[in-house]
């Protein structure tokens, strides 16, 4: 593969990290200033200055450590903290972080600038200033097990599970071969595939972790009453959480397990790792993430420089921070939104009216951990379309965009502005010791 | 032990199998070795019955159980939401409007 030994340019921070992006964040630490940051930031929407924030009121330790950790992310060269004054997020802890870390940093509160005019007009004058400044960020190569991914699906139906999913979990494959850190999620969409994925972490203490993230989810789905599963889900043939985990579960690969992490924790080194996002005690605010994007925001916290996004139905979301690739599973899908899709994997199923092979989705179904018995009646092959494509070829795919969106191509979301964002309330334990075994 | 090229088998044991493209209702197809008339149309990515299948018994797909039989279904008949349910959480669909906490 001839991209095997590419190297990316990453923007060095003073930390020794590397980003792939140069973003300027303006925050908004309660709902009431983000009308402000959203006008400070409008002018230079397409310069990469992005608006994040928490809308509560209240405070929650989960909430500041996401904004800690966002706003220290390797992709973020400088931060604007745009407060209202009298909420309770402790704006000078959050400032002193960021200063700490050798970034551009700002705090402007708008009770004491002295009004929404004021502060916007201050605020522009600010970002002018560190756009000019963030030229002159240093560059550095940076190689493949410095870097971190996340992989998310959203608006899946039932052929995320057969295409874009396993495609996915074939780039994480080739990713961790490399030493990069891999992280999949969303314990409430593994429902059922718990002893499945047991089976896979590096220590059977790491198993028995894994299993009970996987219960603690289905806890509080239950209690919530919902499951994991809309109604968009069921039009495109998915009927219930397990079939949906099955696919869901797909998107892992087939590494070792290196453990467990929660929102804002980091991949301590390369490897595979499941972010249980579910929160600990009882279920308090509400269901664990109430949309995709709360989810790719917590990934982004875990340090993910880019998203791998799988979408049959055609999810149109990217984010603000870390750019998100959009892996269609429909080919029906992908013919329709093209314009939102950066992969397209229903390619798999791709028949061209005629008849399709089977072989690519028997080793999709294999990355699941079965083999599949279906079998093509005639040669597949020679009857394929000629845009079929097998999972390798869509995994290679994958992988080689990871590689040029790193080294600054825009994805299709990126490039339509979209800069999602949402942060609510959770709460969570601290880690259990059998969660990151040192060994793995 | 052949199966159409357009249907997915995922696992031999299993009891339902996936369309790779739409299959219209009346489509003759040769599933495992067994032949079999769809009774609906089958779009892409979803499934149908492929085995005789019980009240109650499990589904499964990819050689996993993906939820319980509510009535009996015949090789052939569409599998959804109308005949499969979940052994851990019901699905919420705009028809059911099935309520929940919140």
């Amino acid at each position: 593969m001839q991209t095997n030994n590419a190297t990316i340019k990453g923007f060095l921070r003073p930390n020794g990290k590397k980003g792939i992006r140069n973003t300027i964040l303006v925050a908004y630490l309660v709902e009431c200033a983000h009308h402000v940051c959203r006008e400070i930031a409008y002018p230079f929407r397409e310069q990469g200055v992005h608006v994040i924030g928490f809308p509560g009121c209240f405070p929650n330790t989960y909430a500041h450590k996401m904004m800690s950790r966002l706003c220290n992310h390797a992709n973020v060269g400088a931060v604007l903290l745009v407060s209202l004054g009298c909420e309770c997020f402790n704006r000078n802890k959050l400032l002193e972080t960021v200063q700490a870390s050798g970034r551009p940093a700002n705090l402007l509160v708008i009770q004491d600038q002295g009004g929404t005019r004021k502060t916007i007009a201050e605020g522009r004058a600010w970002i002018e200033q560190t756009l000019q400044q963030l030229e002159a960020t240093p560059r550095a190569d940076m190689r493949i097990d410095e870097l971190i991914v996340g992989t998310i699906c959203g608006g899946s139906d039932a052929t995320s599970g057969l295409t874009a999913n396993p495609a996915m979990g074939r780039a994480f494959d080739f990713l961790i071969e490399k030493n990069a850190a891999c992280i999949f999620e969303e314990t409430g969409e593994l429902i059922g595939m718990e002893y499945l994925m047991a089976e896979r972490a590096a220590t059977p203490e790491l198993g028995q972790e894994l299993i009970k993230a996987v219960a603690k989810a289905g806890r509080y789905y239950g209690t919530m009453g919902h499951a994991s599963i809309s109604p968009g889900n069921a039009d495109g043939g998915l009927t219930t959480i397990e079939e949906k985990s099955l696919g869901a579960y797909a998107k892992s690969g087939q590494s070792a397990i290196h453990g467990i992490i929660k929102p804002g924790d980091y991949p301590p080194r390369g490897g595979l790792y499941l972010l249980d996002m579910v929160p600990d005690g009882e279920p308090r605010f509400g269901f664990p993430n109430i949309n995709d994007n709360a989810e790719i925001a917590e990934l982004i916290a875990c340090g993910s420089h880019l998203l791998l996004f799988s979408t049959g139905r055609g999810s149109v979301v990217g984010s603000a921070i870390s750019p998100v690739i959009k892996v269609c599973a429909n080919p029906k899908t992908y013919a329709r939104m093209e314009d939102d899709m950066d992969v397209n994997a229903g390619r798999m199923l791709e028949v061209g009216g005629e008849v399709p092979s089977n072989r690519n989705v028997r080793e999709g179904a294999r990355s699941l951990g079965d083999s599949a018995t279906s079998t093509s009646a005639g040669a597949g092959g020679s009857s394929a379309s000629p845009n079929k494509a097998s999972l390798d070829d869509v995994g290679r795919e994958i992988y080689d965009l990871i590689l040029r969106v790193s080294n600054g191509e825009q994805t299709k979301s990126e490039a339509l502005g979209h800069q999602e964002f949402i942060l609510t309330y959770k709460t969570f334990e601290p880690l259990g010791p059998a969660c990151l075994p040192q060994a793995a | 032990m052949t199966t159409d090229s357009r249907v997915l088998l995922l696992h031999s044991e299993d009891n339902v199998a996936i369309a790779s493209c739409e299959l219209p209702a009346g489509t003759e197809l040769n599933v495992g070795g067994a032949t079999l008339t769809l009774k609906q149309r089958v779009d892409i990515g979803h499934k149908f019955a492929c085995k005789p299948i019980a009240k109650g018994a499990k589904i499964y797909k990819y050689h996993a159980p993906i939820g319980s039989a509510t009535q009996d279904i015949a090789p052939g008949e569409y599998v959804h939401t109308h005949n499969l349910t979940s052994d851990y959480i019901p699905t919420y669909t705009f028809e059911k409007g099935k309520s929940f906490a919140g």
